[in-house]
């Protein structure tokens, strides 16, 4: 159970041409366990997820160690990395308009993830990938599969990227705000989902969100990010006893249901917080 | 001044005969002055559809929509602008990436020929908590809080008397939609706004609203005070559903 899949240490990434670094000295270890990236916009979460992919073109990316289960990621080719992508690493994007082919069906789109990686017929990956829509809970998957990105909602679209993503049974799964898109209802049948095949299949999860309910709910434990640093790691269960200001400013910021109509507390950022590391 | 808006069987339907497809079988709901209500419901549930049938940026209903008891259809355009505005959901798609917020203030006033335009723009934007040199930035030089600011600035200043929110918030942070919305409730305090507000999030709605329309397949399945959601006091399945989810969601009961 405890198996580490990836290991980072000392991650730093710089985008082509920018002055400073996104992300600043970041490390963290990963089991088979659910870990979730929190932050704000900017604060480098995303950059993380997508450094550990290789999708980041023109930006340096340094670390003293990056391992993902037996391979050391940065010394891989780009033809050794197109294996791992979408095959052992799979990453589930922030919006499924951007996301998804616009001129092609939807259901061609999941199957291809089964057809590139694994040797079988059209028809076989094209059940694969129907079976796949059904466990994402879309009804009548057999009418979606032939619909195009524009014919249907931006909460299939998400589900559809999900089915998408863990069709070829990965190791680790990066979820980047994968249920910002979707309603609250169907939010949590799709992280029960994802929550059922972690637990299933041991797959490790990496869960970016700026959503605090969502991560204490779905996640083992949490590493908070502002401004390209880990300010404090804790248990998803003891987010409420965060001690770093910033975590506990967000904490504040959200409203609750059953609050007090008082107006909401507003984070006051402290220019400390750029520097010191948890 | 506050205004009332009075919806009564506002319907959307494209075709004639048996392939008819409703989009909005008859929705009926009344806003009082002053007052903010919700509308909440999955995607595709017809919400902000019923915001831009208010708004009249689709005309294509039938049904009746008074805002202040006057039909918004037979309002001239230039009334209707200064009655209602709208705020949209994503602030980096909402302003015109080459227009100053300048021009973006501007434009409205040019329109509607109001004078002491400088004056009106430093106050909508000191209003909305920007500092008056942002008149001089681009949408590229503010960040997603601040647009969504530029853009209620944007409403506020033909001094409109309804506000449309369509999820003025969920495209952003926590931290960065509280002051969004203190924003907004304060604005409200002092002009006696009436908001329609669609959002998904029944934990804004709570802090936000009075009352809230359930929305499901274009009809109101139920409209419920903001006391309603701590205890799942719905009667409607789905209503029940939605609140008991975000409960849920919450981990707060």
């Amino acid at each position: 159970m405890e198996k580490t899949i990836l290991e980072v240490e000392n991650l730093r990434i710089r985008y082509g041409g920018a002055p400073t670094d996104a992300v600043r000295g970041v490390s963290f270890t990963l089991g088979r366990e659910r870990l979730g990236i929190v932050g704000e916009s900017g604060s480098g979460k995303s950059t993380v997820g997508r450094a550990l992919l290789r999708l980041l073109p023109g930006a340096t990316i340094t670390a003293d160690r990056l391992r993902f289960a037996e391979l050391d990621l940065p010394s891989l080719s780009e033809k050794e990395m197109l294996k791992v992508r979408g095959r052992r690493m799979s990453m589930i994007l922030q919006d499924p308009k951007f996301s998804l082919n616009p001129i092609r069906r939807v259901g061609d789109q999941v199957a291809e993830t089964y057809l590139r990686h694994f040797r079988c017929s059209k028809a076989e990956a094209r059940d694969k990938a129907l079976a796949m829509l059904e466990a994402v809970k879309i009804r009548d998957s057999k009418r979606v599969y032939d619909q195009y990105p524009h014919e249907i909602s931006g909460g299939m679209g998400q589900r559809v990227m999900i089915a998408m993503m863990l069709l070829a049974d990965p190791d680790l799964v990066i979820a980047d705000e994968p249920t910002s898109a979707l309603d609250v209802t169907v939010r949590l049948q799709v992280l029960n989902i994802l929550d059922g095949l972690v637990r299933d299949r041991g797959i490790g999860l990496i869960m970016i969100s700026h959503d605090l309910n969502l991560v204490r709910n779905f996640c083992d434990r949490v590493l908070i990010m502002y401004a390209g640093r880990i300010v404090e790691t804790l248990a998803a269960a003891d987010l409420d006893k965060a001690k770093h200001p910033y975590t506990r400013g967000l904490l504040a910021a959200q409203p609750r249901i059953g609050g007090g109509r008082a107006p909401l507390a507003v984070l006051d950022r402290r220019p400390e917080w750029l520097e010191e590391i948890a | 001044m506050s205004v009332s808006v009075e919806c009564r069987d506002l319907a959307i339907t494209f075709g004639t005969g048996p392939t008819a497809a409703k989009v909005l079988p008859g929705v009926t709901f009344s806003v009082q002055p002053g007052e903010c209500f919700g509308l909440v419901g999955e995607s595709g549930s017809g919400k902000s559809t019923v915001l831009r049938c208010v708004s009249m940026l689709t005309d294509i209903w039938t049904g009746d929509i008074l805002i202040g008891g006057k039909p918004v259809r037979d309002m001239p355009l230039i009334k209707r602008c200064r009655m209602l505005q709208m705020v949209f959901q994503d602030p980096y798609g909402s302003l015109h990436p080459r227009q100053s917020v300048r021009t973006v203030l501007n434009e409205p006033l040019v329109i509607h020929k109001l004078g002491d335009r400088e004056e009106r723009m430093r106050k909508a934007i000191t209003d909305v908590g920007l500092p008056i040199s942002f008149l001089d930035r681009f949408p590229h030089q503010l960040s997603g809080g601040q647009r969504q600011r530029v853009a209620i600035a944007r409403a506020l200043i033909l001094e409109p008397s309804l506000l449309l929110l369509d999820e003025p918030t969920s495209a952003l942070d926590v931290s960065v939609q509280a002051e969004i919305l203190n924003l907004l409730q304060r604005l409200r305090e002092e002009r006696g706004f009436t908001y329609i507000m669609v959002t998904h999030d029944l934990a804004v709605v709570d802090h936000m609203c009075d009352r809230f329309a359930v929305m499901l397949h274009g009809e109101i399945t139920e409209v419920l005070p903001r006391e309603a959601i701590p205890g799942n006091r719905a009667t409607h399945p789905y209503a029940r559903e939605l609140i008991g989810a975000s409960l849920e969601y919450e981990g707060a009961h």
